[in-house]
């Protein structure tokens, strides 16, 4: 049967500590345990993102990484991009272009937009088409998407 | 009533702005309110046994150590589940003929294909459900399954219902006209193609799921429920777990795309809500991602024999065709497995102006999965038949597919009139579409650069399609056959204490952005800002009673309603401001949040003032007023069975004659859905829509084997539509608006979808032409390409 170990993490800014089944993903511990339901679950296998979060400063999935291995980590969530306001200008972009309908993927599309963002990624829509193709979105056709990212970072670039 | 121009021309309208979401900010901060992000007091979790087998008979199933494996409360099997409700049949009294078996949540003695489930585990946890599945042994016997539609109809198949005698489950003709005659006559050239649509399904982000709650203090069950169509599963729930309609309670939070996939009856659905019932506590089952695979409606998977004839002047004398589709073991309840087929025989050309037509469709059981109504109905199939013969035919004598096309749509000013196959039309505009999309996507320089490309040795390919959508059903759609689906819908609008706005509506919010075009309607129509509105939809208790949102109705049926809605409360709270400014209401209008002179706009009084006077001080009022400030109104399509829209779409390809892998270079659509609400909203419906239908026309298939097991159940083996190779989409518009409303909307949520196949279909086939080789099977993958080619 499973076993349990005792975690401690800081999430969204908050120290965490916790008793969970090692058998535990990362994205049902944070929903189930923690009650931050933002971050979604689609596949449980690491292909359609909408589990995507951000662990020690790099977008992961948060299906196919372990809570035990955020052990001691910084976990930030979309929940923490907002309070934190590092979401503000792709929330704002992404509400003036819709670039979401249901809104399932867009936790992950998020956290996957924000590390392309803040590493300095190019407005190129090609280049973005192609960072986000690891996050599925069913309801967009994606175009709204691009277009929502390439405004943020054009106008960081004061364009 | 005041008429329209009143209602469009107001100075606060928001009919016809991108006004954005209001939805949104919940969704961007990770504040939605899905299925699964309930977490109930006392909740416990199931899980299900599904049968491994495409067809088996059930000898025995020993649930002995998983009824004592760890968290585990209950298991239970079909015959105990069965016991608790009564069966369901997925027929319906207006498709003639059409058969279908009883139907028990989980499978009693005989499971039908691979998935159907067979035990239901609840336990504390959902691993802990899962764990305890693991330890069930059903033994079961394979039986011969029956999975090719096309034996599945042999004297020598096996039988799915013996009680049957064969695995027909319906069949229809239609006839208009004399297509043999038609087609022998002098001068015409026919030609014939056979079309293969293979099975996909939904892949909605969020899988399907529930959260059932029973209180048996009160008889109450509660579903919290992904889906469409609270009303009809309330109905459902009712009848089937025999309790009053009254004490069903279905609310509809966020749901994560659902595309039609989530309107239908699903056992394992049903399952929690039995469980809950018998154990008396919440009860969640979410579907994992191979279950959604495996059990999410499929849809199309059909075969076409189809022809079409055409003078050598162009004028396309008629089409006849033979639709054969295979819908699984049993018609999905409540709504049907026969709509396609029937809506393929409806709709093949009507965009044009045929005189004879011929179809026939033969709908058949199979040990797949049950097959049934996806995003655009039988539009793909019927557009892919009639603009793929159409453009195959314009290859055949020598004439460009735009002017055949024009030649044959119907006029713009020809209408109302019918279809062959008897639809009635009106408010159409094929012509100027046809011509808006040739200049938007600048056809004569595509043309000329696909001429310059194939001395390079790159193969492009332009397709288009004419189109109609199928949007606004009437009472003819479902209520007519016996369905408990509403075809109304209703609308609240209520003004507070406070001078805000509130709405409830009988339609439902997918993502399609339902609550901001009430928001937009009732804003403008009623008059305040848009910000002062909030809206209330998906909760069987708190909304007026209605169909929900699906066959693209919610904007044109939903929004007609909240239109008369707001309407009625305006002209309400003017009688009482009548009265209080001792004049008349028609002296009066309201305005940004304030009743004003009509005339000048001068402020006379605020709404809270008005709104406080009521409902504070009454004794201010004469006793003769009574003033109600809450209105409701209902609307149903009349005259019409559908209220059709129509499209043109053109796709630009390029095909790698190495790989045999096509690249979606560009997309164009231009669509008319009658009055735009928010065309910010409408072209991400459409630009969704399209890029559904790109998937279904290059990547998604549902694969199974011949003995009947599904192949690819992950999202790594199943392909839909990725962003790095989706192309940008240019949307365009004709408004005309349908004369069936005031607010004269039709819907648009499946246009891209029913359209975009066929445009990617001709695109494919006009980029191979030069090289002898043609494809008429979707998706059309690399494989399948290179496989033509070599055949070329």
């Amino acid at each position: 049967m499973t076993r349990d170990a005792r975690i401690t993490l800081t999430v969204n800014g908050e120290e965490i500590s916790a008793v969970v089944a090692v058998r535990t993903n990362l994205v049902d511990f944070l929903r189930h345990d923690v009650g931050l339901t933002g971050s979604h679950v689609g596949c449980e296998h690491g292909v359609c993102g909408a589990c995507t979060l951000e662990l020690n400063g790099k977008a992961v999935r948060g299906c196919l990484t372990l809570a035990v291995q955020a052990d001691g980590g910084t976990v930030t969530t979309v929940e923490g991009l907002a309070d934190s306001g590092r979401s503000d200008a792709l929330r704002a972009a992404f509400t003036r272009r819709n670039a979401l309908q249901c809104g399932f993927c867009t936790p992950g599309m998020l956290a996957s937009a924000l590390s392309y963002i803040e590493r300095g990624g190019s407005d190129d829509r090609q280049a973005i088409r192609d960072h986000i193709s690891g996050n599925y979105c069913r309801c967009t056709g994606y175009q709204s998407v691009v277009d929502a990212i390439s405004d943020v970072i054009r106008e960081g670039d004061g364009a | 009533m005041t008429g329209p121009a009143t209602i469009f021309d107001r100075p606060n309208t928001y009919i016809g702005k991108p006004e954005p979401r209001a939805d949104a900010a919940r969704l961007l901060q990770g504040r939605g309110r899905y299925v699964d992000d309930l977490n109930l007091p006392r909740m416990v979790h199931a899980a299900f046994v599904r049968s491994p087998h495409a067809h088996a008979r059930i000898r025995a199933i020993d649930v002995t150590e998983a009824r004592a494996a760890p968290g585990v409360l209950a298991v239970y099997t079909g015959a105990d589940i069965a016991a608790e409700v009564t069966p369901y049949v997925g027929t319906l009294t207006h498709m003639a003929g059409l058969r279908s078996a009883p139907q028990y949540p989980l499978a009693v003695d005989v499971a039908r294909w691979q998935g159907e489930p067979l035990v239901m585990v609840v336990a504390r946890s959902r691993a802990q459900a899962e764990d305890a599945c693991d330890l069930i042994d059903a033994d079961l016997e394979e039986l011969e399954a029956v999975c090719d539609q096309e034996t599945a109809l042999s004297p020598d198949s096996p039988l799915i219902h013996e009680e049957f005698g064969s695995n027909l489950a319906w069949e229809r003709l239609v006839e208009a006209g004399d297509v043999d005659t038609a087609f022998a006559a002098p001068g015409v050239t026919v030609v014939e193609r056979t079309f293969r649509f293979g099975r996909h399904t939904g892949v909605t982000l969020e899988s399907r799921g529930t959260v059932c709650d029973y209180d048996p203090s009160e008889n109450q069950l509660t579903m919290y429920y992904s889906g469409q169509a609270p009303h009809m599963m309330q109905v459902i729930l009712s009848k089937h777990l025999g309790l009053p309609e009254e004490d069903v309670r279905v609310i509809s939070n966020d749901v994560g795309g659902s595309f039609g996939i989530k309107i239908h009856t699903y056992g394992d659905e049903i399952a929690a809500a039995v469980a809950a019932r018998m154990l008396r506590r919440p009860v969640k089952f979410i579907a994992d991602r191979m279950e959604s695979f495996m059990t999410d409606i499929h849809a199309r998977d059909h075969v076409v024999t189809a022809r079409i004839g055409v003078t050598a002047e162009g004028n396309i004398v008629g089409i006849d065709m033979d639709d054969l589709t295979g819908i699984g073991p049993f018609s999905m309840y409540p709504r049907t497995s026969a709509i396609e087929c029937n809506q393929v025989l409806n709709l093949t050309g009507a965009p044009y102006a045929l005189q004879n037509y011929r179809a026939r469709g033969r709908v058949v059981f199979q040990n797949k999965m049950l097959m049934c109504q996806y995003r655009a109905v039988g539009h793909p199939i019927a557009m892919a038949v009639a603009d793929g013969l159409l453009e195959e035919a314009g290859r055949a004598i020598g004439m460009d597919p735009v002017a055949l096309r024009k030649k044959n749509l119907m006029a713009d000013d020809s209408y109302p009139r019918q279809s062959a196959s008897g639809m009635k039309l009106d408010d159409l505009s094929h012509q100027k579409a046809i011509t808006k999309l040739t200049e938007i996507m600048d056809y004569d320089a595509l043309r000329t650069d696909q001429a310059e490309a194939r001395k390079r040795g790159v193969y492009r390919g332009i397709g288009l399609v004419s189109m109609v959508e199928v949007t606004n059903p009437s009472p003819m759609f479902y209520g007519i056959g016996g369905a408990p689906i509403a075809s109304q819908d209703g609308a609240t609008a209520r003004l507070d204490a406070g001078g805000a706005l509130h709405v409830a509506s009988s339609i439902t919010e997918q993502g399609q952005g339902t609550n901001a075009i009430l928001a937009q309607i009732a804003a403008g129509v009623f008059g305040v800002p848009i910000d002062r509105v909030r809206v209330t939809t998906g909760d069987t208790r708190n909304v007026p009673y209605g169909g929900g949102t699906w066959a693209s109705r919610g904007a044109g049926i939903g929004g007609e309603a909240m239109l008369q809605a707001a309407h009625a409360l305006r002209d309400q709270v003017l009688e009482v401001a009548g009265t209080l400014l001792q004049t008349t209401p028609e002296a009066l209008d309201i305005r940004d949040g304030n009743v004003v002179d009509a005339g000048t706009g001068a402020e006379r009084m605020t709404l809270a003032d008005l709104a406080r006077t009521v409902y504070y001080r009454g004794n201010e009022l004469p006793s003769d007023t009574k003033p109600e400030l809450i209105a409701t109104r209902h609307y149903r399509v009349t005259d019409f069975p559908f209220v059709f829209t129509n499209g043109a779409m053109a796709a630009h390809v390029e095909v790698d004659i190495e790989t045999g892998f096509v690249k979606v270079l560009h997309f164009w659509a231009v669509e008319d859905c009658g009055r735009v609400i928010n065309p910010m909203l409408v072209d991400e419906q459409v630009r969704g829509g399209v890029v559904q239908g790109i998937g279904g026309a290059l990547y998604e298939e549902c694969l199974y084997s011949p003995e009947g097991q599904l192949l690819n159940t992950t999202m790594a083996d199943y392909i839909v539509p990725m962003a790095a190779e989706m192309p940008d989409i240019t949307v365009a518009h004709i408004e005309t608006p349908s004369k069936t409303s005031v607010l004269g909307a039709k819907g648009a949520g499946e246009a891209g979808t029913g359209g975009a196949p066929a445009a990617i279909l001709n695109a494919v086939n006009d980029a191979l032409s030069p090289l002898g080789a043609s494809l008429w099977q979707m998706p059309m993958t690399p494989q399948r390409v290179l496989t033509a080619l070599s055949e070329g």
